[in-house]
């Protein structure tokens, strides 16, 4: 079995950020507040998050700010939800949480909350459990989850649960291990684990494994390595994650990535990106790999960070 | 509105066109020093510019409308070219049937993209039950191409629901699954139709003849997943049925018998037990016939023998095989 090559994924972030006029790039620049929070974070977990310059991200991420405390993709672009999250995590990962306005940022997503207790992703009402995980972790890591009605937005969650104990995007919705992730992480944090049936959607889940030891997301789909994080974090938060061939995922991961120019791909001798380095990483942590910081499987965050967030905070109240 | 005669045209920079001169664009705003620099194809830079420019402005005219398809054929993911498009269809009110030829256009090229699946379902509310047939040939087109397209199948759940055409559903999951019996989402259609059709009478109308159609499914397949979990999932929440119900254990049995893919039979053998279930001899005999237990393990009862042979002959799934095994010890 091969090793990570940590350094050479290491230098192919930092050499995304510098591509020029690859398909990539030109596809990217909308969603550049996720690709920042795939790359930084999965610097953080290799321990080189220092090597980036903190002040000019936080002032690109301020920029990205809309009046309504949403974030854009990018500067000039419409707010979302889905880059409001990856907004405030990636000044999770800075420590720089302080430069917000919290009753702003709260306030948008707030407002995205709908009367079934569902969340919208923007103005224009797109619903999906998604958009529930992204509203309750966003809330969450900025201390205002009591800014919604948890108990709705719970219960919409858990009405999307189908036959095989498994989540979709809405009610009726094919169970996806992606939406899984999200119904799974969002009950995690709202500390509702119970309304799952951990042993059969374990089953489901520990399913997915195939015999190359790689994981899908779905019934009869190829393995791809974003559900490494996306089975694996959930396994883990249901406390089944002893039921996979740990050893057999590990091997899969290391066989997708390019061992000369650095990254991860979806499947073995695939053109690698950040989105699936950052997934074979973060999957590589979960399987406590060595050298590699863990990662918080609800928030997806260091689990530094995330003490210094939650823990950090408890200390400084008593004081 | 993008013919295929426009998309041979060699293109035109705005501005060579005579029609853009009054406006002055404006370039992206990385910020100082940019964590991600990025260099765009010229074509790609200066339509982003015009855009940028218009968006600005407000500006909700024709050549606007224009513009947003010029820049949506470049990159369909932008999120905002496609939100500031439904401003302007919605401020010219614009004709809606074109437009869903437009994001047909689009799907043409890459259909797994959100922003083209919301924009599509914004026209289908505006248009109502008028849209109903267009959308579900719509998603009936995609899902020719890819039976498991999960926009597609959500768009198509969310017209049925919304506008109606529960109709010809529950043939069109024939018609899938005829095609490819392993189309777990074809099962989950087929489930989400049989549950919440308004014309079927719900689960309990729907059971006996679901249960002889998955049966017939499962002895013809008996390594599909999803064929299984549909059939438990058709003794919702009635646990004491399905125990009861002759067809699901003689199911179990008929695979057991073939000794081949049996795996998902044993495993439902062995739920059955854990609810209740008293096997016959039968049972027993076909367990057996799968393989030679551990010495330790002859004459133990029914359900560890289950497990001693899952965890043969799915390793990859050993640890949890073990814990069935310890929990019906457990139980005891």
């Amino acid at each position: 079995m091969g090793e990570l090559a940590a350094e050479k994924h290491v230098q192919y972030i930092l050499s995304v950020e510098k591509k020029k006029d690859s398909f990539e790039s030109v596809v990217m620049e909308h969603l550049r507040m996720n690709g920042a929070y795939w790359g930084l974070t999965t610097l953080d977990l290799l321990g080189k998050l220092h090597t980036v310059d903190v002040d000019q991200i936080v002032s690109w991420i301020i920029k990205c700010q809309h009046d309504s405390g949403g974030f854009g993709g990018n500067i000039g672009h419409d707010p979302h939800i889905l880059y409001t999250l990856s907004a405030v995590q990636v000044l999770a990962l800075f420590d720089k949480l302080d430069v917000l306005d919290i009753e702003k940022v709260s306030n948008y997503v707030v407002g995205l909350q709908n009367e079934d207790g569902s969340f919208s992703g923007d103005m224009w009402g797109e619903v999906d459990t998604r958009f529930s995980y992204i509203a309750i972790c966003c809330l969450s890591l900025i201390h205002r989850l009591d800014k919604i009605n948890v108990e709705k937005a719970v219960n919409y969650i858990v009405s999307c649960k189908n036959l095989d104990g498994g989540f979709g995007c809405t009610p009726g919705g094919e169970s996806h291990a992606g939406q899984i992730f999200c119904c799974v992480g969002a009950l995690a944090i709202t500390g509702s684990l119970h309304r799952i049936d951990k042993d059969l959607l374990g089953w489901w889940l520990c399913e997915r494994q195939v015999k190359n030891g790689g994981l899908n997301g779905r019934p009869e789909k190829l393995p791809d390595v974003c559900y490494s994080w996306w089975v694996l974090s959930s396994l883990i938060m249901i406390d089944r994650v002893h039921w996979i061939d740990k050893r057999k995922l590990v091997k899969f991961i290391l066989d997708c990535q390019d061992m000369e120019n650095g990254g991860i791909s979806d499947r073995p001798d695939d053109a690698v990106d950040v989105y699936h380095t950052y997934f074979g990483v973060a999957g590589l942590s979960l399987l406590e790999y060595p050298g590699l910081k863990a990662i918080d499987p609800a928030y997806a965050l260091p689990v530094d960070v995330v003490n210094r967030m939650f823990i950090g905070r408890k200390l400084k109240k008593e004081f | 509105m993008a013919s295929s005669d426009e998309e041979n045209r060699q293109w035109i920079p705005f501005q060579q066109r005579p029609e853009w001169s009054d406006v002055t664009p404006i370039a992206q705003d990385d910020g100082p020093n940019p964590v991600v620099p990025i260099a765009y194809k010229d074509n790609f830079v200066e339509t982003m510019d015009y855009f940028r420019a218009l968006y600005q402005a407000d500006e909700r005219s024709p050549r606007a409308l224009g513009l947003t398809t010029e820049a949506i054929l470049l990159n369909p993911g932008n999120y905002t070219v496609w939100h500031f498009r439904r401003l302007i269809l919605d401020a010219l009110g614009a004709d809606l049937h074109r437009e869903l030829d437009f994001t047909e256009t689009i799907a043409n090229g890459n259909s797994k993209n959100y922003q083209l699946w919301h924009h599509r379902r914004w026209i289908a509310e505006k248009l109502g039950t008028n849209a109903t047939s267009k959308e579900l040939e719509f998603t009936k087109k995609i899902l020719s191409l890819d039976a498991k397209h999960y926009h597609a199948w959500s768009h198509r759940q969310w017209v049925l629901e919304a506008l109606g055409g529960w109709e010809n559903e529950l043939y069109y999951c024939d018609e899938l699954l005829e095609e490819d019996i392993f189309n777990n989402s074809a099962w989950n259609q087929r489930y989400f139709v049989i549950t919440r059709s308004p014309i079927l009478g719900g689960l309990k109308a729907m059971r006996a003849s679901e249960v002889n159609y998955t049966v017939k499914a499962i002895v013809a397949y008996p390594e599909n997943e999803s064929s299984w979990r549909y059939l438990r999932g058709l003794y919702k929440d009635d646990d004491h049925m399905w125990v009861n119900d002759p067809q699901v254990s003689s199911v179990c049995s008929k695979v057991l018998s073939a000794k081949h893919n049996f795996v998902f039979a044993l495993s439902t053998l062995l739920d059955l037990m854990c609810h209740g279930f008293q096997p016959s001899q039968e049972f027993r005999d076909a367990v057996d016939a799968l393989g030679t237990p551990d010495s330790d393990e002859r004459g133990s009862d029914l359900a560890t023998t289950v497990c001693s042979v899952l965890e043969r002959v799915d390793p990859i799934r050993v640890n949890y095989w073990r814990w069935r095994k310890s929990k019906l010890f457990q139980a005891v």
